[in-house]
């Protein structure tokens, strides 16, 4: 077949398509896959025993405001990974931002308290469980955002995975906040970050896999 | 970005090729039409400074690109620019390419430099196609069409995506497979 002939034939199989549909498919999937995580953490975790104290204490609604401006940019960044030519930097280094910010003032709060009570800052009293809680969590994000994207056209695979990941980490970590008991910045900098950050090298993996077209 | 040609030249592209990817967007098929041809002009020219390659595999690559752009076409925002989206859709489709050939898992001139010793025996040749038409039947459609289509028909991968409605990448994996399952049963024959 030669190209005219091929052109014939894709004109033929209609031209008409909105980018809006694309983005409704994307916003939909990151909603199921939340959901699905929401209930799962709803069910077998269930909010903080004492929520309706904790939504009192300012430092509650930095973390919220933490993860949720993390999962807003990496979700952002994960949809544009998946649409060819364009760049991805902006959000990217909004995300550095917001994580280096987070990470000034657990140092701050390390500087300004008593050595003997730094170790507690820092690993408080689930430091075993939560990023790998984070990681389990991302799972039916990841599963959402990737279903999506194989629909995208990706033409970096491996980044598209790795901030695919990414953005299903920080969605986890969202709602794996309103179980979590921990409030110190040195734990929210170093634990839910490294709990993103399973899903993202795991992404990185599968992209090549999963994104191929 | 890599550059094909001066600013002006590529501002007066990238406006023209816009202009009839929006009208096509919105159903125009005859700016869908001349969008398409004005589009496989420059990926021609795009690929060939890329590739080289024999015209053959750039004419493959630049049909590969082009029912890529098809089946892509709704990641395209028409609020941003026309270039860098079929760029980065070709580039990722050149690397493709280049990494396929490299593997040289499915490269088209499998077969073609061999000599073919069944040929010159008329007997062994009509043998040796019934051999490949009964084997080949025992294979599912997603293998023996794009077989069928690619190795003994000789189309490109882009034309068999095209004629068989299969995506490009499933063409490729149904030849893959197909040829391993073929090798397979041959294995067990003998």
């Amino acid at each position: 077949m030669n190209t005219d002939a091929l052109i014939d034939a894709i004109v033929a199989r209609g031209s008409v398509a909105k980018t809006r549909s694309m983005r409704r498919q994307y916003a939909v999937a990151l909603f199921a896959g939340t959901a699905v995580t929401a209930l799962v953490t709803l069910s077998t975790l269930g909010p903080r025993h004492d929520f309706a104290q904790a939504v009192a204490l300012p430092m509650f609604w930095v973390k919220l405001a933490f993860v949720a401006s993390l999962a807003i940019l990496g979700t952002l960044a994960a949809f544009r990974a998946g649409l060819p030519g364009r760049r991805v930097s902006a959000p990217l280094c909004g995300i550095v931002a917001v994580a280096g910010g987070m990470w000034i003032v657990a140092c701050a709060a390390l500087v300004e308290s008593p050595p003997a009570a730094r170790a507690g800052l820092l690993l408080g009293d689930t430091w075993r469980t939560c990023p790998w809680l984070v990681a389990g969590l991302s799972i039916p994000v990841f599963v959402a955002i990737a279903s999506a994207m194989r629909r995208m056209a990706p033409t970096h695979p491996r980044r598209a995975g790795a901030l695919a990941g990414f953005a299903s980490g920080a969605t986890a970590a969202l709602v794996y906040a309103f179980h979590c008991p921990e409030l110190a910045a040195p734990f929210i900098g170093t634990w839910y970050v490294l709990g993103m950050l399973v899903p993202t090298l795991a992404g990185a993996l599968l992209g090549p896999r999963l994104f191929r077209w | 970005m890599l550059r094909t040609s001066s600013k002006p030249a590529y501002d007066a592209r990238e406006a023209k090729l816009r202009a009839l990817m929006v009208a096509a967007l919105a159903g125009d098929a005859i700016a869908y039409r001349a969008f398409l041809r004005e589009l496989a002009a420059h990926l021609r020219r795009f690929l060939g400074k890329r590739l080289q390659g024999r015209p053959d595999d750039i004419e493959d690559l630049v049909q590969e690109c082009l029912i890529a752009v098809h089946d892509k076409r709704q990641t395209y925002d028409p609020s941003q620019p026309l270039t860098p989206w079929v760029h980065a859709i070709a580039g990722y489709k050149l690397a493709d390419h280049l990494r396929r050939n490299a593997a040289g898992t499915i490269a088209r001139s499998d077969f073609d430099d061999e000599p073919d010793e069944a040929a010159s025996n008329s007997q062994g040749a009509a043998d040796a196609a019934r051999d490949v038409a009964k084997l080949l039947a025992r294979l599912p459609d997603r293998q023996r069409l794009p077989i069928l289509h690619v190795k003994l028909q000789g189309l490109s991968v882009a034309e068999a995506a095209g004629v068989t409605g299969l995506s490009v990448s499933a063409v490729k994996i149904g030849i893959h497979r197909g040829l391993k399952a073929l090798a397979a049963m041959v294995g067990r024959r003998a």
